[in-house]
């Protein structure tokens, strides 16, 4: 058993981590909020069907959502054959694939929070902006949006600690491909497989501390922000 | 320019049908009233915008704002809405909950400044604080505030005194008269309580079930005998009179009106001062010829307009006070003693009065 530090590929590991959290976190804020949106306030009777696919990551074996995405996004997949007849290359095995199947796992963990924050809102503040005349839009970003500000910091943080936990999706459709796809609890995978031990601890101990201080934030901030409902 | 507020809707929610036509002035305050569940605040969010209605129509003065062709949006509408509850915007402090609406119209639009909404609400104190820090009355201030510095050409207003306690309804109150006596802006309040709209209301439409019941001006609603509020213990006529002279030696004030002059105990109040009196019918009893040697000082002549049975011993009567209605409650053994009929002239006893303002 060894007990080295962290070489370079554990550090490349870890930027490719965070960056790939990142992305994945800011584009499923910027889709997830009008969605959460739309499910918060549609009154449209076969809702719950859309609720049920956003839900599926959730209960679904990482790897099979892996596996599938792998299907599509590949040279014979709808998606990746779509790709090639445009002219680029298949997603699979690429970093830009990995955030496509990171951004589905972690879809339920960004869209629940803002769905419900939105949900608890309710109409009447909404109506006494109209009121007070403010347009849709105006509303939604000068009431709906501060509002919930709890769920839009739960959204982040989770969407982002799942997103850097992940590995099933990741192992199948990015492979292990140091530099480019190989994220974190990969490296970890692959130090423990050849029983270096003492990397193993450094990265599963640093992502143990790093997820608990980001839940750690979540919780005290939720706490402060929380509004009492007048 | 029409100076109405002119509305139409049929609106049919699922165990409910609002089936309304109303023409009120756009002026003064008209008080909804009916019990709960009538339709009143389905009714006022109709007219606010907010309860989608297909083939609606409404106008407010001069302006259109509902008919078979046009909607316009809640938001372009210059009105102000007071719900039941304050709902203050509880990631904004009260100087920002203020300023929300002032900032969203044109400057050319300012009629109320923020200074005088403040003013009038009584709220300079609580700009800086949180809406949850806040009691009921002063969230409920806070709002009307709000609502008043768009300037708007309407305010709806949904019971905005339901939710709070006596004391707090007593400490709004003044403030409401003020809103009527010192801005021209014609409100619309809902109400299921007989004593505010008493105390407030110029104008009164009374709805049953989703329908208009009757609508007119209030010194004419309360006293009109086929009306539900003229009959029972709580009918009352209110006759507005003024401040005509004080009384120091024996500390009366009294008060001026059409039919007459009230003498009541002292009121601190200017000469020329309007206020509102309430007569409650069981405290009028008729004679027919004037009385000199008895203790009441307030009797007026009057001329019987009509009479109806109430309950097995009692009549109604709605007396004519030179254009002042008045009701007067009396036995029906004493109503044919006195053989009492529509048209005859008697003189109108009354024991107590009441001044709402």
């Amino acid at each position: 058993m060894k007990f080295d530090m962290l070489n370079d590929a554990d550090l490349t590991a870890l930027l490719i981590t965070l960056k790939l959290a990142g992305i994945t976190t800011l584009l499923l804020i910027l889709l997830g909020t009008p969605l959460a949106w739309w499910l918060a306030r549609s009154r449209w009777r076969f809702k719950f069907l859309i609720e049920a696919v956003i839900a599926l990551p959730l209960v679904l074996p990482p790897t099979v959502l892996g596996f599938y995405l792998l299907v599509a996004l590949g040279p014979n997949g709808p998606i990746g054959g779509m790709m090639q007849w445009l002219g680029g290359q298949p997603l699979a095995f690429t970093f830009t694939g990995l955030v496509i199947g990171s951004m589905l796992y972690s879809m339920p963990f960004v869209v629940q929070p803002l769905q419900g924050a939105f949900a608890a809102i309710g109409n009447r503040p909404l109506e006494v902006a109209a009121t007070l005349r403010a347009s849709p839009l105006d509303r939604f970003f000068t009431v709906a949006v501060p509002l919930a500000r709890p769920g839009f910091l739960t959204a982040a943080v989770l969407g982002f600690a799942h997103t850097v936990g992940e590995f099933g999706v990741v192992l199948m459709i990015g492979g292990n491909i140091p530099g480019q796809t190989q994220v974190l609890s990969i490296a970890i995978y692959d130090h423990v497989e050849v029983l270096e031990y003492g990397q193993a601890h450094w990265l599963s101990g640093g992502l143990l501390l790093i997820s608990f201080i980001m839940l750690l934030s979540v919780y005290a901030l939720n706490r402060r922000f929380s509004v009492t409902k007048v | 320019m029409s100076m109405t507020i002119e509305a139409r809707f049929q609106i049919k929610r699922q165990d409910f049908i609002l089936d309304i036509d109303l023409n009120i002035p756009a002026r003064g305050i008209s008080a909804i009233f009916g019990h709960s569940g009538c339709g009143k605040t389905t009714l006022l969010r109709a007219i606010a915008g907010l309860e989608p209605c297909s083939n609606g129509y409404l106008r407010v003065a001069d302006m259109l704002w509902q008919d078979d062709n046009l909607f316009v949006p809640p938001h372009k509408r210059s009105l102000g809405y007071v719900f039941q509850e304050a709902s203050l915007f509880a990631h904004l402090d009260v100087q920002k909950n203020l300023e929300y609406g002032l900032k969203r119209i044109p400057q050319s639009e300012y009629k109320v400044s923020l200074d005088q909404a403040i003013e009038l609400l009584g709220i300079a104190h609580l700009l800086t604080r949180k809406a949850a820090q806040l009691s009921g009355g002063e969230r409920q201030r806070v709002a009307i505030a709000r609502a008043l510095a768009t300037s708007p050409k309407l305010l709806l207003m949904d019971e905005p005194l339901s939710a709070l306690d006596m004391t707090r309804k007593q400490e709004i109150m003044p403030y409401l008269e003020s809103l009527h006596d010192e801005l021209s802006i014609p409100v619309l309040y809902v109400s299921h309580a007989p004593g505010e709209v008493a105390r407030l209301a110029d104008h009164l439409v009374l709805m049953e079930s989703g329908k208009l019941i009757a609508s007119g001006a209030i010194g004419q609603m309360l006293t009109r005998l086929d009306l539900p509020l003229a009959h029972g213990d709580k009918a009352a006529a209110l006759i507005e009179a003024t401040v005509a002279e004080h009384d120091e030696e024996f500390n009366l004030t009294y008060l001026d009106f059409p039919g007459g002059r009230f003498a009541v105990s002292h009121k601190d109040l200017p000469i020329g001062h309007p206020v509102r009196l309430r007569v409650v019918a069981r405290d009028v009893s008729l004679t027919l010829e004037h009385q000199s040697q008895t203790s009441i000082l307030n009797i007026f002549p009057a001329r019987i307009e009509e009479m109806t049975p109430e309950g097995n011993a009692q009549a109604m009567v709605r007396l004519d006070l030179n254009g002042t209605p008045l009701l007067s409650r009396i036995t029906r053994k004493s109503a044919s003693l006195l053989d009492l009929t529509p048209g005859k002239q008697v003189y109108a006893q009354v024991k107590t009065v009441a001044l709402l303002s």
